[in-house]
């Protein structure tokens, strides 16, 4: 206990980097069982139903399957850089989470007074974009070291692709920068707080700032590019180039990239939560107090319906495995409806929303829309989505700073 | 040895390590992964020093655009192993050892000279000194016509590029 | 806080400098001399930083970004080059691109 006490931060940060990890790590999981489902409901079929409840074990059954496959390593492949490569994916796409706010309370770890994020930079913006760019690199050595046609030409053609739509992504992120006035995640979320949600950066049209709407649609779509998502997945759709750059990777390796992947699709949802729809802001206004109860009372809810589905639907062994997940819910509802706990959770229970909203906005586009060509992919990134933001941002700089010409004469 | 030294020395090494390895690897693509452990080592040497927004645009731009740049052309045009040729006496025992004089010379002066005297107070003493804010104050009125020229510079760039890769047609 | 003495950058800048001339000078891949300008450069934005801390100016820090946009640039075109010349002399190795000389 010396210890904690002489190093507190040392400690305290350890502690929320484990927890953020952990809960990371099951979001993840739990995402690819969440797009498997909608995209099945889409498509007029069940999705996993037949592993754990309601499919509910599929992640865990994946990941045991990951576990115990062969591992092969092509001949003629530069080992240290095969190797290396599935590492620096998954490890640049988790170091983003530690510097996204969740929650604006700020709670006692080990009697030590915290904020709910891992680190609060002056530059978040910048340093989430410098993250973002290097992650090109665990693309373009997995194609290159794999020693095959199939992997480099995928890989070459997904790092082309997230370098060109980087630049629309930044630039329509640097819209929302001008409105706020700060690079600072903590101070652009505080900015956006006003009547209901009429002042989040995407509709917010008061004085000083411009509704971003065009920023956020572009934003989104070149961030679909950026994350080699369905209809921009042409370097790793599977009738095309095999498996792309993750071609010749199997087992724990391929199970990285995947990771990866949806690592960096909920990263990029929460920063287009935090730039454009208020973050961890509520939509109602602060004065409504009893709103700290809702996640508690939605927990609650949610276990009530599966208590229902369980007694009246379930068979076999169905029963018990949604029974437990029953008392889960029910357990953790009643949690939150502590006020302790429920003030603090206020705060993430609307950012998880709004995140979640996004990530059914992706996987959504995934089950609809055809996959794009190549030349196609690139020309619209060139020739549409970079003169599209580059408008926004002129309009939108117009737009603020001609009030205060006008005033100055 | 107190943090700030610790953090250095490891920063420190991890540069130097990266520039050794950039000499005696044997393939280009070694070579460029040698590069960019410098250049993050060396962004983190900025943080230390208390520019946060160089250094964040020093991963951006020169570890996260120019090194994919080189990356990409070794790709494509599938650098191999370097031949063996034959260095001339000359080189091999009076070029290292004059380089090395080159490089101890330059450290010696370096070490002794009135700038190098100062303590580095830590990146909290000059946070506000050093913030965002005062630098882009500094660079859109102070060097507004070099930012202009610079970016008149990339265009050029961009057209040379473009005209000297194209294949003749 | 911090007591490392800008000294310690300033040799450690010396030290990538150096080393940046011993690859430039004694590798024989085009695209490695290049790299060993890219680090000859990064050396001397590290003497910038350094000596803007020293004297607490910002004005190091403005050259520093200038010095990587032009890098980035010089690196654009000179890639470029490169891949001309591989296009007409199929070959990587300098000494081979020695048509000046007789």
């Amino acid at each position: 206990m010396e210890f904690v006490a002489q190093h507190p931060i040392l400690v305290v940060s350890v502690v929320k980097i484990a927890v953020l990890l952990f809960l990371a790590l099951t979001a993840l999981a739990y995402l690819t069982w969440f797009e498997r489902k909608v995209v099945a409901h889409i498509q007029s079929r069940w999705g996993p139903y037949y592993v754990g409840a309601h499919g509910l074990l599929q992640p865990v059954a994946d990941g045991l399957k990951f576990l115990f496959k062969e591992e092969l390593t092509p001949s003629g492949a530069d080992k240290l850089i095969y190797l290396l490569a599935p590492f620096l994916a998954l490890s640049l796409a988790l170091t983003t989470l530690a510097l996204i706010p969740f929650g604006p309370a700020t709670i006692n770890i080990l009697g030590h007074p915290t904020n709910l994020m891992i680190a609060n930079v002056d530059i978040s913006v910048l340093f989430l974009f410098a993250i973002t760019s290097i992650g090109v690199y665990g693309v373009a050595l997995a194609g290159w070291s794999s020693n095959s046609k199939y992997p480099l030409l995928g890989s070459l053609r997904s790092s082309a692709q997230m370098i060109s739509y980087e630049v629309s992504m930044t630039i329509s992120v640097v819209g929302v920068l001008l409105v706020a006035g700060s690079l600072n995640f903590n101070e652009i979320i505080l900015r956006q707080r006003g009547n209901f949600f009429l002042h989040w950066n995407v509709i917010r049209f008061d004085h000083g700032a411009f509704p971003q709407i065009v920023g956020f649609l572009c934003y989104f779509t070149a961030a679909i590019a950026e994350t080699n998502r369905v209809p921009f997945d042409l370097p790793e759709g599977e009738t095309e180039l095999v498996a792309g750059f993750h071609t010749e990777y199997s087992s724990l390796k391929f199970a990285m990239f995947f990771m990866a992947e949806y690592a960096n699709m909920i990263t990029v949802s929460c920063l287009a939560t935090i730039l454009f729809l208020g973050g961890w802001l509520s939509p109602l206004p602060d004065s409504w107090t009893w709103q700290m109860y809702l996640p508690g009372a939605g927990l609650l809810a949610l276990g009530i319906y599966l208590a229902y589905d369980t007694v009246r639907y379930m068979r076999g062994i169905a029963r018990p495995q949604l029974a437990v997940v029953t008392l889960m819910a029910l357990g953790t509802g009643a949690v939150c409806l502590l006020p302790a706990v429920a003030s603090a959770m206020l705060g993430p229970f609307w950012f998880l929303g709004k995140v979640l909203f996004i990530l059914f906005f992706y996987v959504w586009t995934r089950g609809t829309l055809p996959r794009f060509r190549y030349d196609q992919l690139m020309s619209f990134g060139w020739k549409l989505l970079l003169p599209v933001s580059l408008v926004n941002l002129i309009v939108t700089s117009f737009v603020i700073v001609y009030p205060l010409l006008v005033k100055h004469g | 040895m107190s943090l700030p030294f610790l953090l250095f020395f490891v920063f420190a090494a991890t540069a130097v390590a990266g520039a050794l390895l950039l000499i005696l690897a044997r393939e280009p693509i070694h070579s460029a992964l040698s590069l960019i452990v410098v250049m993050v080592a060396l962004a983190a040497l900025y943080l230390l020093l208390g520019a946060e927004f160089i250094a964040a645009v020093q991963i951006i731009v020169y570890a996260g655009a120019v090194m994919v740049l080189f990356v990409f052309v070794i790709m494509l045009l599938n650098a191999g192993v370097e031949e063996r040729t034959n260095w001339s006496k000359m080189a091999k025992y009076a070029g290292l050892p004059l380089a090395l004089f080159l490089l101890l010379e330059l450290a010696h002066w370096l070490a002794r000279s009135e700038a190098g005297a100062t303590i580095a107070n830590g990146a909290a003493s000059s946070g506000q000194a050093a913030s965002t804010r005062a630098l882009s104050v500094l660079l859109f009125q102070q060097y507004l016509f070099p930012f202009e020229v610079t970016s008149i510079l990339i265009l050029i760039a961009i057209l040379g590029a473009l005209v000297l890769a194209k294949r003749g047609e | 806080m911090n007591a490392v003495p800008i000294s310690y950058y300033l040799v450690l800048s010396a030290i990538l400098f150096g080393l940046g001339v011993v690859a430039f000078v004694f590798k024989r891949n085009i695209i490695t001399i290049f790299m060993a300008i890219e680090l000859m450069l990064n050396a001397v934005n590290l003497a910038f930083v350094a000596f803007a801390r020293s004297f607490n100016q910002l004005d190091g820090l403005i050259f520093v970004f200038f010095v990587i946009v032009v890098a980035a640039a010089e690196a654009a075109v000179g890639l470029a080059i490169v891949i001309a010349i591989v296009h007409n002399r199929q070959t990587l190795n300098i000494e081979r691109v020695n048509l000046l000389k007789f």
